[in-house]
């Protein structure tokens, strides 16, 4: 009983913390607080299954061309949309609440499309749905497909954050960008760059969700509400916090399904929030400043 | 003292309107005056201190649902005392644990509030009641309601007006210019935002109590629409979200739209509100009112 929470649990959490990361990073590097996250996530899980269901594309060979998508779709939203917000406020606290509520417009403009193009039904897919026994607990191969996912793509973000130049100048722009000019970054590039790959990595995650979940159009909110709660659990543009604080949130929610009720877990997530704002603001393994 | 009677005439036309207008055009008033009254409750928190909350149906959910559930235990004004009690409850909880901290970390709490609460209730009267689904049997008119939801507006208004001249509305507009120099200068942030929100709260949850009976079948998914929470940002980012009758100027026309787009273009509607709501961010940032008020200045100065 304790190993099936524990390993279903990890596997949700996965799914959770690519969520996040992307989501950090949009907040983090860009400054965008972009409430239209999941519906972006979304959007990909219904591409995917739209190209499986009608194509034959299963989502593991459409998933690089869906994230690439996503970055694309990343780049224009920020050159279009999110740039002129930036450029508007003139690095001031205005664009908080600008692109908080230029992406509650964009939400629904996007929920609305979703509707339109796909309906109000739950969707779901059968794909490498065969369960594989892991220390005797039987786990459905598509969702340790969408953990190896996970694991991969968190853990080359982490290593090109940490090891390479333009990982550096990403953390330089999160970190202080008012500074990072004085060292020739292009601040509006990074910004871009760490937009863009936000959405890319809400796209990936979307898609790898599509394989063993279902969903609906109206969904999103959900998604962003466990994207953002990760995010200040983990520390806002704290990488390797949102990938820790994503396998938690994920264990907490499987063991309140199981253990007392599926119906709550939206109020797990909400009661750790809550825990996280009263005990630590600043996020579990941020600094007190 | 013209400031005073134009909006008292303004009133005594209002309530006699629905005497003149068709069930139709009543059930106009009704939306109109429900989401003047939101959109104004919206912006006496939201307006001011630029603290975004996106939970007005989170509020306006509850009022409806206590309705729901309490409408044939206790008399009208008790019901409607109820649900005042529970909304301030709720405004408090999530103003006791997010305001005193950044604005971001409310701004999420009331993202997902509606949400939150739809699944909790949705959870309590599976698990616990077994009846998801209520109806509403009150003995109130349309006219009622319509007379209800006007005095509730006009309070609104009334009550932003009286608070704007005072000391809390003064500390309320120093907190959204820069909260560190509201600080420096001796105003006590958290008790002024909580009491501002609190206030926002309650009227916004009388609204939805208002206006339940028109709903008769009540559900968590008919009631917790996020739409409504959608429509009254946007209603009031549009007049003028920091001035008194912004929010009011800017909900009549929108809901009126809105009212047409949804039955003339029902497949499309979130697509255009979505494009209208990015439209007002954009290009009317301050609201028409301010705008106004800018352009009247330049023309004078030249």
């Amino acid at each position: 009983m304790l190993t099936t929470t524990l390993i279903l649990g990890l596997v949700l959490g996965g799914s959770y913390a690519l969520l996040a990361l992307g989501l950090t990073l949009q907040y983090g590097i860009a400054r965008i607080m972009n409430l239209a996250y999941g519906e972006v996530a979304l959007a990909a899980a219904f591409i995917a299954v739209a190209l499986f269901q009608g194509l034959g594309i299963p989502p593991l060979v459409s998933l690089p061309g869906v994230a690439a998508a996503g970055y694309g779709a990343g780049w224009l939203l920020y050159q279009l949309m999110m740039r002129p917000l930036v450029a508007r406020s003139g690095g001031g606290g205005r664009l908080e609440t600008d692109s908080i509520l230029a992406t509650f417009g964009l939400l629904f403009l996007l929920q609305g499309v979703l509707l339109t193009a796909f309906g109000a039904d739950f969707t779901s897919i059968s794909y490498l749905d065969r369960g594989i026994s892991i220390l005797g607990v039987p786990v459905a191969a598509n969702r340790l497909v969408a953990f190896g996912i996970c694991v991969l793509a968190g853990g080359a973000l982490v290593a090109a954050l940490r090891f390479t130049r333009w990982g550096l100048s990403l953390r330089a722009v999160a970190l202080a960008p008012g500074a990072a000019p004085l060292v020739g970054i292009d601040v509006n590039r990074v910004a871009r760059q760490g937009f863009a790959l936000g959405a890319a990595l809400a796209a990936t995650a979307g898609a790898s969700i599509s394989m063993y979940q279902t969903f609906s159009a109206t969904g999103g909110v959900v998604f962003t509400m466990k994207a953002l709660v990760i995010v200040i659990m983990g520390g806002v543009g704290n990488v390797p916090g949102a990938l820790a604080a994503g396998f938690a949130l994920g264990l907490i929610e499987t063991f309140v399904a199981t253990a007392i009720d599926p119906g709550l877990t939206l109020a797990a997530t909400f009661a750790l929030f809550l825990g996280v704002l009263l005990w630590r603001p600043q996020g579990l393994f941020g600094a007190r400043t | 003292m013209i400031r005073l009677l134009l909006p008292l005439a303004a009133l005594v036309l209002l309530a006699v309107l629905p005497a003149l207008v068709s069930e139709y055009g009543l059930g106009l008033l009704i939306g109109a005056a429900t989401y003047v009254t939101l959109a104004s409750a919206w912006a006496l928190f939201s307006g001011q201190t630029h603290y975004v909350s996106l939970a007005t149906v989170a509020f306006y959910g509850t009022g409806a649902y206590a309705v729901a559930v309490l409408n044939e235990a206790l008399p009208y004004p008790a019901v409607l005392l109820c649900a005042a009690l529970a909304g301030a409850a709720m405004a408090l909880a999530v103003g006791l644990s997010t305001l005193r901290l950044s604005g971001v970390y409310f701004v999420i709490f009331s993202f997902g509030l509606a949400e939150l609460v739809r699944q909790l209730i949705t959870w309590y009267e599976v698990n616990v009641t077994g009846t998801l689904g209520r109806y509403i049997f009150l003995d109130v008119t349309a006219r009622g309601i319509y007379w209800q939801m006007l005095a509730l507006g006009a309070a609104t208004i009334a009550l932003s007006a009286w608070i704007g001249r005072g000391r809390l509305g003064m500390a309320l507009r120093v907190i959204g210019d820069d909260e560190e120099v509201a600080a420096h200068s001796g105003i006590n942030l958290a008790r002024s935002k909580l009491a501002a929100f609190v206030l926002s709260a309650v009227i916004l949850t009388l609204a939805g109590a208002i206006t339940s009976p028109r709903y008769v079948y009540v559900e968590p998914s008919i009631v917790f629409n996020p739409t409504v929470s959608f429509l009254t940002v946007i209603m009031a980012l549009l007049g003028g979200a920091n001035r008194l009758w912004g929010p009011a100027l800017g909900a009549v026309p929108l809901f009126l739209a809105f009212e047409w787009l949804s039955a003339h273009f029902p497949d499309t509607y979130p697509v255009l509100l979505g494009l209208l709501f990015i439209g007002v961010v954009f290009l009317v940032p301050q609201g028409i009112l301010p705008a106004a008020e800018k352009l009247l200045r330049r023309r004078a100065e030249a």
